[in-house]
């Protein structure tokens, strides 16, 4: 690599690549913290509630559809796969296998949003579940699922909005490969956005049975 | 410029993974159709914690990763366990005062400690 | 330090021309699109003072409002504004900001002998969206104004006032962000970017304090960003989250606030601790007395700040073995407050100590902040609580820590550092008395605060009864003083700009790498990446003679 490459890839306040290399990664991980504790401050109100008000609670988890929750489980779980081989192929130079996993990834990521807000928000609008907004719900327990209803839109919203961000990300990332941004030995971004990713990913993984699963279904 | 290229993982552990991944969803799925009582819940908890952790493992290159990064993962955990664990622990051993008087609702059943003498109204 | 030899006199060099940061570039876009840590620390400064002054005159209307029995100027609801624009502006907009991206901002990548932040750039975006938040908020004041405290209680803020509190809440959350990305800068830029043979143990303890506040911004900051969405939304869509009427907790809001709002004490105070730790350093010419104890109580502080949290709510309702816990640990804080107290005191002894305008600071903070720690184990004792919560009491103590604390940190390290950001020296007699000053005022007005508070006059209220009217005037009297005391350095601090002495690299001829390169430092802060082979503070066994140009 000549001198003049080397000085466009690195920023100037670091010595070299490695050293730009390890602070990404331990930028995007410490970002990824703060994350855990900005849904951790409504996981922990969850579990409260939850533990409070559980009746209502299981009531209106089993309003939720499983089957739809589980699909948009695989569905990001795909999508996982598909980013976890674009930071693969970025990690061997392979810009056009890249660019293939990115476009699947963010394929699977409005597939996940679709669900999320054509089949299942909208669904529980029109079911007068949602509260603040439409909520006519007049069985057993009724505040109480109104609380439990409160959170799954709350959580599960937060949630689609890191989708949609991540989403703008993979979209971003696709146009910068296409712009030949990418190389081996030079591919930070795509590495972090795939941390970022996953993470998204792990959140639902949690949210999925905390939210579709209480009290079983048996 | 090769220590710059993070470890390279094999394109079959990762189908692997995958592959683990939906099983423990299908499983999770179907766990809840069987009745467990309380299990229910810990069956669900326990299958997410293993496929977040087989998902930071392996997709997030933890394994691989530096000491620090491993550091930084444990540092979240451990900070969301005392967000939850200590503020949960307030609700489970506290005498209620905000018991809101909803017409519909069956009593709340809590095991609450009953320390003060009388009740208390909301504040 | 390092292998960089220092020259304690170092001969002025006025008339020669060089290129530093300041100079570099001309022109507003120089500043406003710039990435460089150093004119980012500026642009902090800046918009921290006009916050503090905004903050400081709230402050000064409500004391002088206390002048009478009855409110002297100003209604109760006008009070109950005020006091949550003082609340509001000098927590999330002056204290949380002050030390960590002013003096922090300046000082972090020149401590470790770094060229800047690990990423510049969203050190930029930090203080834009630090900007946009305080506008939000003072669009709140001018619409309006806010009347919940800073606190923003559940169901008062949900439910109650018509006040602004959509948009002090917006405020709020998005001041989150900004601190949340300095702390991640830090962290990332103490891990990374320090020069070679800078180890762990040789850093200077303003880092060690610096990361540890780092540490609390990332992991407190999101939990208040998130309480305040669900306060909004609670407010917007009228549905039941905190408000017991509507099914919610508000005991739960307060777990969430204080889980951010006890951390984010130490936020305010462990960065003035660290700079305490250089002064004294400096000006008794020693390396601190314990500098592994200073440096890991940081550490102690930051991780037990957040096991605290419960003592903010002892009389709430809480649960009693909750607030045994919370009470046993906030009393196990005060054990690395002391241990830093002990060590800084220790490090005194036998020092060949000098008493320029920092050190006045030092030694005053050293004072009050023992002070605020010890009220501190009062307060954290369940039973005394209980009679003292929400008094004056609580006020006095918790000024004594921030404003005793955390502000006079803050303007030793201004005053320590304004030659080095500047190249000017500014009159060291003015400085002193301005310090003296501001240690008189401050005593006097929040010294009764603590005897009114133990005498049962309750806090946030517009008037009180009449056998409270001495005390109070004399706390009014205080902050008159204290105000002079501040506007003080504004004045003879800009004087220097133009009019000061040149002060030299090193004019207090103390150790550390930002003392080896020039004042002000060139663009990319050294003229080569400087390589350390000493512990930090290595004063030897002789000590240098002291220099004060001004004299």
């Amino acid at each position: 690599m000549s001198e003049e490459q080397h000085a466009t890839l690195v920023a100037e306040q670091f010595d070299d690549q490695v050293q730009q290399y390890q602070a990404a990664s331990l930028g995007m991980w410490v970002f990824l913290t703060t994350e855990v504790l900005f849904f951790g401050g409504l996981f922990a109100s969850y579990t409260i509630y939850r533990y409070l008000h559980y009746p209502g609670f299981e009531i209106g988890s089993h309003h939720l559809e499983v089957l739809w929750g589980a699909t948009n489980t695989a569905v990001l779980i795909c999508s996982s796969l598909t980013m976890a081989l674009a930071v693969r192929a970025a990690q061997l130079g392979k810009i056009k296998d890249l660019i293939g996993f990115l476009v699947v990834t963010l394929i699977f990521g409005l597939i996940f949003l679709f669900i999320k807000f054509a089949m299942e928000w909208r669904h529980e609008y029109l079911e007068g579940l949602a509260p603040g907004v439409n909520f006519t719900y007049a069985g057993p327990h009724a505040h109480q699922v109104e609380m439990f209803m409160i959170f799954y839109f709350v959580l599960t919203g937060l949630h689609a909005l890191h989708m949609i961000v991540g989403c703008g990300i993979m979209t971003t990332l696709i146009i910068l490969a296409l712009r030949g941004a990418f190389s081996k030995g030079h591919y930070n971004a795509v590495e972090i956005a795939g941390l970022y990713w996953h993470f998204v990913d792990i959140v639902w993984i949690f949210l999925f049975p905390l939210l579709y699963l209480i009290g079983g279904r048996y | 410029m090769s220590e710059l290229v993070s470890h390279v993982e094999r394109k079959k552990v990762y189908v692997l993974v995958w592959v683990v991944l939906l099983c423990f969803t299908a499983l999770t799925t179907g766990v809840a159709y069987i009745d467990l009582g309380a299990f229910n819940t810990v069956v669900a908890l326990a299958i997410a914690v293993c496929k977040a952790s087989i998902v930071v493992l392996f997709f997030m290159h933890l394994r691989h990763s530096e000491k620090l990064i491993r550091l930084v993962v444990g540092v979240a955990v451990f900070w969301l366990c005392i967000l939850i664990v200590i503020s949960l622990s307030d609700f489970a051993t506290r005498f209620r005062i905000s018991r809101p008087s909803w017409p519909q609702s069956q009593p709340v059943t809590v095991h609450h400690l009953d320390m003060s003498p009388g009740t208390t109204t909301a504040e | 330090m390092g292998t960089v030899t220092t020259t304690t006199l170092q001969q002025p060099q006025a008339e020669e021309y060089r290129v530093h940061y300041l100079n570099a570039k001309y022109g507003i876009k120089s500043w406003l699109l710039t990435t460089d840590h150093k004119r980012i620390a500026w642009l902090y400064l800046v918009s921290t003072t006009f916050f503090f002054v905004i903050g400081g005159v709230a402050a000064a209307m409500m004391r002088l409002n206390l002048v009478s029995p009855q409110g002297a100027i100003v209604q109760p609801e006008t009070y109950n504004k005020l006091f949550t624009i003082h609340g509001t502006i000098m927590i999330f907009f002056f204290l949380a900001p002050a030390v960590p991206t002013v003096l922090g901002n300046f000082l972090i990548p020149m401590m470790i002998g770094a060229r800047d932040v690990a990423f510049p750039r969203l050190n930029l975006l930090s203080w834009y969206i630090f900007i946009t938040a305080g506008m939000i908020f003072i669009y709140s004041v001018i619409a309006g104004g806010v009347d919940t405290g800073w606190t923003f209680y559940t169901p008062l803020s949900t439910s109650y006032v018509n006040t602004h509190v959509i948009s002090a809440a917006m405020a709020v959350f998005i001041s989150g962000f900004s601190s949340i990305l300095t702390g991640l800068n830090f962290v990332v830029t103490i891990h990374k970017m320090r020069a070679p043979g800078l180890t762990w143990f040789r850093l200077p303890l303003f880092i060690w304090s610096m990361y540890a506040a780092s540490l609390i911004f990332i992991l407190a900051m999101p939990v208040i960003a998130i309480t305040m969405v669900l306060v909004m939304l609670e407010r917007l869509f009228h549905v039941g989250i905190f408000d017991p009427a509507l099914g919610g907790d508000p005991i739960l809001f307060q777990h969430l606030f204080w889980f951010f709002g006890h951390p984010e004490v130490y936020i305010l105070v462990l960065p003035a601790m660290g700079v305490i730790s250089e002064l004294i350093a400096a000006f008794s010419r020693r390396r601190v007395f314990g500098y592994g104890f200073v440096g890991f109580s940081s550490f102690a502080i930051a991780v037990l700040s957040f096991l605290v949290w419960g003592h903010h709510m002892f009389v709430s309702g809480q649960s009693v073995y909750a607030g045994i816990f919370f009470s046993a640990m906030s009393m196990a804080v005060a054990i690395p407050s002391a241990v830093k107290v002990f060590n800084w005191t220790a490090t005194l002894y036998k020092g060949s100590v000098s008493y320029e305008a920092p050190m006045l600071y030092a030694l005053g903070f050293i004072g009050l902040f023992t002070i605020g720690g010890l009220t501190g184990v009062f307060l954290a004792s369940l039973g005394l609580d209980v009679f003292l919560h929400d008094t004056y009491f609580v006020i006095a103590h918790f000024h004594f820590i921030m404003v005793g604390g955390a502000v006079m940190g803050y303007m030793g390290g201004l005053h320590y550092w304004w030659p080095k950001m500047t190249g000017k020296l500014y009159p060291d007699y003015w400085a002193r008395l301005a310090a003296c000053i501001i240690f008189i005022g401050f005593v006097l007005t929040f010294g009764p605060q603590f005897i009114l508070g133990f005498e049962g006059l309750p806090r946030r209220y517009a008037m009180y009864p009449p056998n409270f009217q001495f005390l109070n005037i004399m706390s009014s009297a205080g902050a008159s003083i204290l105000a002079v005391g501040y506007i003080m350095p504004l004045f003879y601090l800009v004087w220097s700009l133009k009019y000061g002495p040149e002060a030299g690299p090193n004019p207090w001829g103390a150790k550390g790498l930002e003392w080896e390169t020039a004042s002000p430092p060139p663009v990319h802060n050294f003229d080569k990446t400087p390589v350390v082979t000493e512990e930090a503070y290595a004063y030897g066994a002789h000590p240098a003679p002291v220099t004060t140009a001004a004299s």
